[in-house]
């Protein structure tokens, strides 16, 4: 059936609830959201959420923004959390100890931090070890919830609180790492890298692969964080299609080894429209850092002929 | 949930947990809000792009798949509403 | 009828986890609690049991796997040595305070560094205040035993702790000794089956755990964990009460060998006890009144018990095989003197750390602090609580 936003939103249930405690206009949350509409409005999920914003404010004693299982541990092991879970659901199916009717689900979300970076050993050993599981990174490019410090998600020259542009280091040095390429070279089944944009097609769409997809699957998801990356609260759609656009975050899956490109602009937009409504970019703007400017677009295109390159090249062997 | 910072220990859930999923609803985040999205009915198409992108889900869509009125229980006033509708439908003051 | 077999620890271990069948064990390679997942998981291969084994790629994530695979509604189990508990130290405190009955065998080893693969009980003394019931093991037997026993313990409503099950590495861990096995029918019965009244599976009612637990809760949900700690203490004696009329083998909170009518008495843990028996059994056909409190249960501790076992004695050694680097003892030295103090019994006591690193502790150094009591109880004086037994100087 072809996606109809009204329809889903109007006869999925939310499963992420209001009353949680993000901030005001969080890009998270209509993620989270959204990728558990994906479910089939029968199917229970248990969800494992790394500590980090989404977990501490969705979760705090006695209230729960949940309305499906949920664990949360500790900061770097929402995937071997989501293998625990779904090994003791593989055991009890087995023992006939759950109803033969019952599909459970296993969802974790984590943050950059929680993913790209301390959780990553725990993702990694989750997928390659074949689990039924969905991991989706909800990518915000920084320890937002500590408050703002550079993580290996943190593009190069954000000026964050461990990354602060000074007078002689101009925010963080280094470049961000590919996390959605790296999962993929675990070669499992189902990778993708999305977005909330226009109607949530392609975040709804992925989400939907990724769940029903037996194994391991992987989503990365760019979820704006207006406070720290400083552009106007109100402008977070804005700022996921600039994203978008200017092909920072280019869309694009790997099923089975496959890369399909998702979206190419007919446009490509300049990477300055991206990076200027950002007070986290603001020194790049100055006179005399026109090269830092220079330097961003040569990254966002070398890693954008890369992706062309790896489509055009794993369909070619496919064929 | 009656549970509150004045229950006794012996009355807490062991560890923590919660029995009641989804209960967040019970916890009104609209004091939050310093800025308020007024709906005009007259101007909404009802083209849904509002319904997804509201992080509180503060805005009520029906099984006809037509939105009312904002839940300010729970909207914080971000405005990214407001900023998506290509109608002028939502008003920010 | 029991069955008479030869068996190393690790052996011991691996079969009382296959007679229990969990549902998830979830573990990583470390010496020398390595054999217990290679083991299980040839009992997985084969069929043995229908676990799931998750091998993990880290402690850390051994842990979180067998919380949320308890979490979950199975039984889950693991096991692990030194480094291994030190990676896992942040998911164990998780693990007692979300209340999930896990049980693990943890087969002591000395923790890095430097690097030593030998036993000590550095491991364990790591997490003496993490929430985890505590079973100390003499020998191959009880570390099977003590297994058989955890679940009824931990996941007793009253209690709902995980539970840890150490022994020595290679001392006992590697050593093949005799052991009575319980057959596999009656360990089933035993254990019987786990059914928690929620659980993440149940999809009919689904829960949240690990919440953001902020000033007004944390508080009273570590107290609940403490008065958990203290049940566990009436559970545990109801437990051995049951095994021993399954087995003829009797436990309690601590093994009191010669204790009775000694004047001089050693406190220790796991396989010096063993050694230290002979060394008693050879006193006695001196003349000398030699005794021994084998502590099974570290945790809870069963203070007033201890205090009540030794006020006759004339002189105690707490032999502690960790040191506390902190200028003043051994932890459970500290832990038997606070409770003597506390109970009002005054009793000249003397702290030895010893075996650090796998260092033999022979019966020669055992005699050499029944030497040193006897020297305490003549003069009445210790000058140096806080020594070392077998290190050269």
């Amino acid at each position: 059936m072809a996606y109809n936003l009204k329809q889903v939103v109007a006869e999925k249930p939310s499963r992420f609830t209001a009353g949680h405690r993000m901030c005001a206009g969080c890009g998270a949350p209509p993620v989270a959201r959204m990728v558990l509409r994906a479910l089939k409005p029968e199917d229970h999920a248990v969800i494992s959420v790394a500590t980090g914003c989404m977990e501490v404010s969705t979760f705090i004693y006695p209230y729960t923004a949940w309305t499906d299982s949920f664990i949360h541990t500790a900061f770097e092991c929402a995937g071997a959390n989501a293998s625990g879970a779904e090994a003791a659901y593989k055991a009890l199916k087995r023992k006939g100890k759950i109803p033969e009717d019952q599909t459970t689900k296993f969802i974790a979300f984590g943050g950059d931090g929680g993913t790209y970076d301390i959780g990553l050993q725990s993702l990694s050993g989750a997928m390659e070890r074949g689990h039924d599981m969905v991991y989706v990174c909800y990518d915000n490019g920084a320890y937002m919830n500590t408050g703002i410090q550079r993580s290996s998600a943190t593009p190069r020259f954000a000026d964050t609180t461990t990354s602060p542009a000074g007078k002689v280091i101009p925010g963080k040095m280094q470049n961000r790492k590919d996390l959605a390429n790296i999962i993929a070279n675990h070669h499992i089944p189902y990778v993708a890298q999305t977005i909330a944009v226009n109607n949530f097609k392609d975040l709804y769409e992925k989400s939907e692969k990724a769940i029903y997809t037996e194994g391991p699957a992987f989503l990365n998801v760019l979820a704006p964080c207006p406070r720290g990356w400083g552009y106007n609260t109100e402008d977070l759609m804005k700022i996921n299609k600039l994203a978008v656009e200017t092909c920072y975050w280019p869309l694009f899956e790997v099923v089975d080894g496959k890369y399909t490109v998702n979206y190419k602009p007919k446009n490509k937009l300049p990477i300055e429209e991206f990076l200027r409504p950002q007070k986290r970019f603001k020194h790049m703007f100055k006179p005399g850092n026109e090269w830092m400017i220079e330097e961003f677009q040569k990254e966002v295109d070398r890693r954008w002929e890369e992706l062309l390159n790896l489509e055009e090249i794993t369909n070619k062997e496919q064929e | 949930m009656n549970i509150d910072s004045k229950t006794p220990m012996e009355d807490l859930t062991p560890g923590g947990d919660i029995y009641e999923a989804g209960n967040a609803r019970e916890f009104k985040t609209g004091d939050w809000r310093s800025t308020k999205p007024i709906y005009l009915s007259e101007k909404c198409k009802q083209c849904g792009l509002c319904f997804p992108v509201c992080p509180d889900d503060a805005i009520p869509v029906g099984k006809d798949q037509k939105r009312t009125d904002f839940n300010y229980d729970y909207c914080k006033g971000c405005g990214v509403c407001a900023k998506v509708c290509p109608f002028g439908a939502i008003a920010m003051e | 009828m029991s069955i008479r077999e030869r068996l190393s620890g690790n052996e011991a271990a691996a079969i009382a986890m296959k007679q229990i069948n969990p549902d998830v064990v979830a573990a990583f390679p470390i010496t020398p609690s390595t054999e217990i997942p290679q083991y299980f998981s040839t009992f997985v291969s084969n069929g043995d049991v229908d676990t799931e084994f998750v091998a993990v790629e880290s402690e850390h994530s051994a842990m979180a796997a067998t919380i949320s695979a308890e979490a979950a509604g199975g039984r889950a189990m693991t096991a692990t040595s030194a480094n291994g508990m030190s990676l896992m130290w942040e998911m164990i405190y998780i693990a007692s305070s979300l209340r999930l009955p896990i049980v693990m065998s943890l087969v002591n080893r000395a923790v890095s560094g430097p690097l030593n693969i030998h036993n000590d009980h550095s491991d364990a003394m790591g997490v003496r205040d993490a929430g985890w019931i505590m079973l100390f093991s003499e020998n191959n037997q009880e570390a099977y035993d003590n297994l058989i026993m955890a679940h009824r313990i931990a996941e007793n409503k009253n209690v709902k702790l995980p539970l840890m099950v150490c022994q020595d590495g290679f001392i006992t861990s590697h050593s093949i000794e005799n052991i009575e096995l319980i057959e596999d029918d009656k360990v089933k019965k035993f254990v019987g089956e786990y059914k928690p009244d929620e659980y993440l599976l149940n999809k009919a009612n689904p829960i949240a755990i690990g919440p953001l637990d902020l000033q007004a809760y944390l508080f009273e949900h570590k107290a609940q964990q403490a008065e958990a700690m203290k049940n566990a203490k009436k559970v545990i004696l109801e437990v051995a009460d049951e095994f021993e009329k399954m087995t003829g083998r009797k436990y309690s909170f601590f093994e009191e060998y010669k204790l009775d009518d000694a004047e001089i008495a050693i406190v220790c843990m796991n396989s010096t006890a063993g050694t230290t028996k002979f060394v008693v059994d050879s006193l006695r056909e001196k003349g000398i009144k030699a005794g021994l409190l084998k502590l099974r249960v570290f945790r809870p501790f069963p203070a007033e018990e201890i205090a009540k076992a030794l006020e006759h004695v004339k002189a105690v050694a707490v032999l502690d095989k960790a040191d506390s680097l902190n200028a003043a003892g051994g932890a459970l030295f500290e832990d038997v003197t606070s409770a003597m103090y506390v109970n009002k019994k005054q009793v000249p006591m003397v702290n030895y750390v010893y075996g650090i690193g796998g260092r033999d502790t022979k019966a020669d150094d055992i005699e050499k602090v029944y030497e040193d009591l006897q020297e305490i109880v003549k003069s009445g004086n210790v000058d140096n609580p806080y020594r070392y037994l077998g290190l050269r100087r």
